[in-house]
């Protein structure tokens, strides 16, 4: 009977935060944040940060009352700057926001990598400090694993972070660090023991992207575009309060963010393909032409119905792991595989059913369509190498998932 | 939808586990065989899954099943798979006990749905007359005749058809081959005068038959379901054979995969064991995630049949077509990376293989589906 009374009690105050939430959203979602917004304003990508540029004020003010909230993360605790909110809250919230079409208010690899990995392994004190500014969108993270020389083996890294004293001071390279050019803070692997076996001489720092010292390149990719950047360390002092967990047990964290950036990496793929503007069904029909609503060769047909089969698959797959309950690394591993696997797929399909103009670059003579699909394309096939290549991630599953032997 | 089982699902599908396990392993398949046995499955252990109340999972409780639903005879059957279990359960527990509970007037429901539960009686749906699976294709034709119906033609490939009591029959009473109109259903006993059933030889060694139907008189109220409806009644009956087919599929494909992985792991070459190599293990990794879109697409399909979604024939499709791919591509490394045991009689993987190339036609192939599948998602 109690429990039953805790159940109803339960549902009535969903209820009313649901209410609650509605009223919010309805006061403070600005109208060119949800859907049937006028076309003519111009789409910001939020991410927030120190230099953020915002084409629509209105993106702006979204971002901060969304933040003020503490809903860019909701289920974080309010002493945090987070929401505070139960699973239960976070999935009405979710579907209210979904209700009314609203935009992403930040985009953030603050809140997808960084802020899991600060809850596990920050203190108190680096929580108070760095948490609220990411929920906010004050300070935009990037990434610093990989290495010139260190790709797929991420441990062999070379960055290193000398004690001297108050301080680290450091010095190395880093390569593919997204958006570096943009962010204000890294979060950073650094070698702190070399003397000590590769994995156990790693630590986790934090680096403030305006000390004296730091520096970044971009990096432009076949697509032609520069999300990448090389970031440079020359002789950057670093306070020791930066340092995330214990001195040379970075490894430990830096794997747990990496299940955090495939979870992410697999659900942005499908994620793109369910609810991007470019439809494979309505572009192969626009090239190949329709019949009856069918598309109008029989080979692409088949194979775009192939495809479809494997994405509502992976798509059913994604639920029935959130049904679960979320497992451990090898379900990210999976994720990331597949996620990465089928969004190059689904863009080759994509490219080959436009014909020539799958493979337009430049110029008037196409349409932006076109264009921005080629580039897209292109972009797809950093998916399978950036977060540990597919190869890898079959390497993963083999060992950790089916307990094969190592050689 | 819950992509999670109850735990009452889980509990059945704990219970089939280890009634495969104990009751019937691969070597009680094997034996059958071997004897040659004409129905392929044995009366002892199908009264045992009569006991546990099995054949009733789809039936309403009024005529003593359990109305468990399609999700709980799922799960039976993908564990009564794994150990490659013949028996009457999906041509009986799940296409005569769904076409009957679903489509019958009461006095088919009165008359057959307890002796379903009972064990009294097996059934077999009658559907295909060519040699890939359309069921719009029926020429078997039911005419009109003073006291009922005549029935003349032939229908192939019919699971459990040689020994069956009862048969349910797609006849066309109007119209011709490939309308989906002018189709009807029968039900009728299969030692009726003027119906033989010639016994099939397949590769996977279960009970199948070509069913001949040499003017057959049955009277009106052998007519299941309303005269002319049957182009949709037999499409839902199929879905629900198709979901469940894909679970066993599945069952084949997690079974054989395990095998494959335990050899894996004992099998030394060049003196090391050969799972330690990359070519090997890469090839595992990709299995594992097919089987795990496997498992979410079958349990997918099977809620849908349960809550009687929209989604349902989408889901059916996607389902027999992901197992069908999965199967495919597991039965054929499993005897790869056997190397030479794996194509001999002797040893029990070969089995897998041989069930998994009949179980892919059961119903319509992959590429049936996947064409099924454009179709109904509109394009």
């Amino acid at each position: 009977m109690i429990l039953i009374k805790t159940n109803i009690n339960n549902m009535a105050n969903l209820d009313k935060f649901r209410e609650e939430t509605k009223e919010w959203l309805d006061k403070n979602c600005p109208p060119s944040m949800r859907s049937g917004a006028d076309p003519k304003i111009p789409v910001d990508e939020v991410w927030g940060g120190r230099n953020a540029e915002y084409k629509n004020p209105e993106s702006k003010l979204w971002l901060d009352r969304m933040g003020e909230k503490g809903w860019t993360m909701p289920t974080v605790p309010k002493e945090y700057g987070g929401g505070g909110l139960s699973k239960d809250e976070v999935k009405v919230l979710n579907e209210e926001l979904f209700r009314i079409g609203a935009k992403q208010s930040l985009l953030s690899f603050g809140i997808w990598m960084l802020a899991p990995v600060l809850l596990e392994y920050g203190s108190e004190e680096q929580k108070k400090e760095h948490l609220p500014k990411i929920i906010k969108g004050e300070i935009r993270w990037c990434q610093g694993y990989s290495e010139p020389g260190s790709g797929s083996d991420l441990a062999s890294l070379a960055t290193k972070a000398e004690d001297i004293g108050e301080k680290f001071l450091v010095n190395g390279q880093k390569v593919w660090t997204s958006y570096a050019d943009k962010a204000d803070w890294i979060f950073a692997l650094v070698r702190t023991g070399p003397k000590e076996p590769k994995h156990d001489g790693i630590s986790f720092l934090l680096i403030d992207m305006a000390t004296k010292g730091v520096s970044t390149k971009p990096i432009t990719l076949i697509s032609g575009k520069s999300p990448f950047c090389e970031t440079f360390f020359d002789n950057v002092e670093v306070p020791k309060g930066n340092l995330i967990g214990e001195l040379n047990a970075g490894w430990t964290i830096a794997k747990k963010l990496l299940q955090h950036e495939r979870a992410f990496i697999s659900n942005f793929g499908l994620a793109a393909g369910m609810g991007s503007k470019r439809d494979i069904v309505s572009i192969a029909k626009k090239h190949l032409g329709e019949e009856n609503g069918k598309i109008n060769n029989g080979f692409y047909r088949s194979e775009i119905s192939s495809h479809k089969i494997k994405e509502h698959a992976f798509g059913l797959t994604l639920k029935r792991a959130g049904d679960e309950g979320g497992k451990a690394s090898a379900t990210a591993s999976m994720f990331k595989l597949y996620g990465t696997e089928h969004n190059k797929k689904r863009h080759e399909l994509m490219v080959a059913a436009s014909g020539i103009n799958g493979v337009a670059w430049d110029g008037d003579e196409f349409d932006d369509n076109d264009k921005n699909l080629t580039r897209a394309w292109l972009r797809t096939k950093g998916n399978s190498i950036e977060g540990g290549t597919s190869e890898v991630q079959l390497n993963v599953i083999s060992k950790r998932v089916l307990g094969l032997p190592s050689q | 939808m819950k992509l999670v089982l109850s735990e009452e699902e889980q509990f059945l599908k704990d219970t089939a586990k280890n009634f495969a396990e104990e009751r019937s392993p691969i070597s009680h398949f094997r034996s059958l065989r071997d004897n040659n046995d004409r129905k392929l499955w044995d009366k002892d252990i199908w009264s045992e899954m009569v006991k546990l109340g099995w054949p009733g999972i789809l039936i309403p409780e009024e005529f003593g099943g359990s109305n468990f639903g399609v999700t709980g005879i799922g799960v039976i059957l993908q564990e009564c798979a794994k150990t490659l279990t013949p028996s009457p359960l999906f041509a009986t527990g799940v296409l005569g006990a769904y076409a009957i509970s679903e489509f019958g007037n009461d006095e088919q429901k009165n008359n057959y749905l307890p002796k379903i539960v009972n064990g009294e009686i097996t059934t077999a749906l009658a559907v295909d007359e060519t040699s890939h699976h359309d069921p719009y294709a029926t020429e078997l034709i039911a005419k009109k005749s003073n006291s009922g119906f005549t029935l003349s033609g032939k229908k192939i490939f019919v699971i459990d058809g040689a020994s069956a009591d009862l048969l349910i029959v797609l006849a066309r009473t109007s119209g011709s081959k490939s309308d989906s109109t002018g189709l009807s259903l029968f039900i009728m006993d299969s030692n009726q005068s003027g119906i033989e059933a010639k016994k099939l030889d397949m590769a996977d060694s279960r009970n199948y038959a070509n069913i001949y139907f040499n003017d057959v008189s049955v009277d009106e109220s052998s007519l299941l379901g309303d005269l002319e409806t049957a182009g949709e009644t037999v499409e839902s009956i199929l879905d629900i054979g198709r979901i469940a087919m894909s679970a066993e599929m599945l069952g084949n494909a997690e079974s054989a995969f395990e095998i494959t992985l335990d050899y894996l792991k004992q099998r030394k070459q060049f003196g090391a064991l050969i799972g330690s190599f990359q070519a090997l293990q890469h090839r595992a990794a990709e299995m594992f995630c097919e089987i795990e879109l496997t498992k979410s697409s079958v349990l997918a399909a099977m809620r849908a049949a349960d809550e009687n979604s929209n989604e349902l024939q989408r889901l059916s499709s996607l389902s027999k077509t992901v197992a069908g791919e999965t199967l495919h591509l597991v039965s054929n490394e499993a005897i790869q990376m056997h190397g030479g045991i794996g194509v001999t009689d002797e040893y029990d993987i070969g089995f897998f293989l041989k069930r998994a190339r009949v179980t892919e036609q059961i119903f319509g192939s992959a590429k049936y589906h996947t064409e099924r599948y454009a179709n109904l998602s509109g394009f």
